[in-house]
């Protein structure tokens, strides 16, 4: 086995297809996911994440194109890929009537880990993933999380240089999804492992996500980090900010025109009272401010000085929300990218 | 031709790599393969297993009921039977008496069930649960998932049947006070080899049927179909094409002949009438022939003795084979099925 320099990506898909009958699932996918960083495929329902991370475990075979994991061929040489790589597949199962310790040491023995060291491994993993009182209770009691959180522990338990996340964070609450998204971060961090997890849950994913592709129809659209894809977006101003502003006039939308910098000034579309007609004096409303450069300091200087109360300034980056919206529903924005 | 060089080059190349690299084969000892890991799992959960209690349960009593019969029979039977003790023995496991079936009828009517009990939620329950793609995504061989669930099953029958028929004979032994001829010790056993063998033939076709559907209740109907289609229904559409072919004119010896022969033909498709002969030719000596025809010259210059131990198994040879290749065609099929579906999780 070559030892991998840095540089070469951990997982490596050329032109990878995969159909089923007409129905295209995977379109000549490219993508390079490269040594300790979390990669995030985000993608609505059904657009074929987890058929590209069945094909880089080599569980199903592609119709064309490659995957090279861990600089092996996926589709050729599966149990060396499955040696190297955990995979958690979405709402993992375990065996309900074994303990947890049982389940996990079963997972070992089928790496061939022997039983001694297989036993102080998972419990050290059972400790790690918080389920260390819960060891020896039967997995058919486990909550979701729980059993989340055992299935990471499944995960690591082959001493992983890669693992897969298939919808890690489905049908937890929130606190459970804090900690899981905690501990892979960590993981990351502090092993150097590299991650790739799939999900639609966008907010998540961009907590701990360095970068993230996105993923539709079968075909990645986009790929980078949050920055980049939001600036990918569309042509727009580099900087937007929000300020809460009583009462709001037209004079002071003018003054605010009227800064050097700024470009546009709109009042948020989607408040409930968005026809500015219709306001009264009191109500605080919420307008976006695009810019140039950073205005914020003037803009409300400007505010003040014209007489109105600031109740908020919140400098804008475009969310995940607001580029999965983009890129999935607005059908030329998609075509404008892809 | 090319395939067989490169199986070699294979192998060759396999333990080349070996000695390449020490430290993996000295790694190798210590733990054992996965793929017995697997079958000791499955043997370990079947074994824990209330389904497994209840078949235990359902087929002692069967054992204990059958025996009583026999005993009560052979003590009643003695002295009509006028001191014939030739195969005493034996016959504690086929005879019966005032309506309760004999061990040997049991054995064929509860043999099914165990096999299908056993195999019917064996991989779609692990699918359902999600426990399959979770395994697969381990380095195993996808087809060493599927035959540690068949060789577990089978040792788990293996030990089922054979306790059970050393059972009787212990307790048979314990109650006649008559041992067993190292022969009848020897066709107990080789019947015992049979049945499992059939068991094991169920339990692949529930094996396929819990491939082939995913749920495991369709899974156990289909097979349970399937056993009564062969118990009941088998036999009697066999009969009907018998009435049809059986030629108008009496006659017509030739005619006879072959529509029986036919008919024969067709019945021991069936693995149910295959097992019934197999083991009641070996159980009962006296059997000196499975073929329904036998000519006057035949019968008149037989001698008139029992068969031999070698003889019987040669006798039931091809329905052992048979057997056999019943078992190794729904394996194929399942096999192939397996092969080719797509693992996800939960679906």
């Amino acid at each position: 086995m070559t030892t991998i320099e840095a540089a070469d990506p951990v997982i490596q898909l050329k032109n990878l297809s995969k159909t089923y009958g007409d129905f295209t699932a995977v379109d000549r996918l490219n993508l390079n996911i490269y040594p300790g960083e979390i990669f995030g495929l985000l993608g609505p329902n059904g657009a074929g994440k987890t058929t590209t991370i069945l094909m880089m475990l080599g569980l199903t075979e592609p119709v064309s194109g490659e995957a090279i994991v861990c600089g092996v061929d996926a589709t050729r040489n599966p149990m060396q890929v499955k040696r190297k790589v955990g995979y958690m597949p979405d709402d993992v199962g375990f065996y309900e009537d074994r303990s947890a310790l049982d389940n996990l040491v079963y997972t070992a023995n089928l790496n061939r880990i022997p039983e001694p060291e297989a036993k102080s491994r998972a419990m050290t993993l059972l400790e790690r993933v918080g389920l260390a009182e819960a060891a020896y209770k039967r997995t058919g009691t486990f909550s979701r999380g729980m059993r989340q959180r055992l299935g990471l522990a499944d995960v690591l338990i082959k001493n992983p240089r890669v693992i897969i996340l298939d919808e890690p964070t489905l049908g937890i609450d929130p606190e459970g999804v804090r900690e899981l998204l905690a501990l892979i971060r960590d993981l990351s961090r502090n092993e150097g492992l590299t991650v790739l997890l799939s999900s639609h849950h966008l907010h998540q994913v961009q907590q701990i996500c360095d970068r993230v592709g996105l993923f539709v129809q079968g075909k990645l659209i986009a790929s980078g980090d949050i920055d980049t894809l939001s600036r990918q977006l569309d042509g727009s101003p580099a900087y937007r900010i929000e300020l809460d502003v009583s009462p709001w006039s037209e004079s002071l939308a003018s003054a605010l025109r009227g800064l050097e910098g700024v470009t546009d000034v709109q009042i948020k579309v989607g408040a409930e009272l968005a026809d500015a007609s219709r306001l009264s004096s009191s109500d605080i409303v919420t307008i976006v401010v695009s810019g140039t450069s950073d205005v914020t300091a003037e803009l409300a200087k400007t505010a003040i000085s014209t007489g109105a109360s600031l109740f908020g300034v919140r400098p804008l980056r475009y969310g995940l929300d607001d580029i999965y919206h983009r890129y999935f529903e607005g059908g030329e924005t998609r075509e404008r990218l892809g | 031709m090319s395939a067989w060089v490169n199986k070699w080059r294979g192998l060759l190349g396999k333990t080349w790599r070996k000695t390449d690299a020490p430290s993996a084969a000295v790694r190798e000892p210590r733990a054992a393969s996965p793929f017995w890991v697997m079958v000791e799992k499955e043997f370990g959960e079947h074994i824990r297993s209330w389904r497994f209690v209840i078949l235990l349960g359902i087929v002692t009593l069967a054992c204990i009921g059958s025996l009583y019969t026999a005993v009560t029979a052979l003590k009643d039977g003695a002295q009509t039977v006028g001191g014939d003790a030739n195969f005493l023995f034996l016959s504690m496991f086929t005879v019966s008496s005032s309506g309760l079936p004999s061990f040997l009828t049991f054995l064929s009517f509860l043999a099914p069930l165990i096999g299908i009990a056993i195999g019917f939620d064996a991989v779609n329950s692990e699918r359902s649960k999600g426990t399959l793609s979770r395994v697969m995504s381990q380095p195993v061989h996808r087809d060493d998932f599927l035959v540690a669930k068949f060789v577990a099953g089978l040792l788990l029958i293996a030990v089922v049947v054979y306790s059970l028929g050393f059972l009787v004979m212990g307790t048979g032994l314990y109650t006649i006070g008559y041992p067993p001829t190292p022969e009848e010790v020897g066709r107990v056993i080789v019947m015992l080899l049979i049945t499992t063998v059939y068991v094991g033939l169920w339990l692949n076709l529930s094996l396929l049927f819990s491939v082939k559907f995913k749920q495991a209740a369709t899974s156990a109907l289909s097979g349970i179909a399937v056993w009564i289609f062969f118990l009941v229904f088998y036999g009697m559409i066999v009969n009907l094409i018998g009435n049809a072919l059986m030629p108008g004119d009496p006659s017509d010896v030739q005619g006879y002949m072959d529509a029986q022969n036919l008919l024969t033909l067709l019945s021991r498709i069936s693995p149910a009438q295959l097992f019934q002969e197999a083991a009641s030719t070996l159980l009962l000596p006296d059997v000196r022939t499975l073929n329904p025809f036998v000519t006057q010259e035949q019968a008149y210059l037989a001698i008139s003795s029992p068969l031999s131990f070698g003889q019987s198994a040669l006798l039931v040879w091809p329905h052992i084979v048979a057997l056999i290749a019943e078992t190794s065609l729904s394996f194929a099929a399942t096999y192939l099925l397996f092969m080719r579906q797509e693992i996800r999780s939960r679906s």
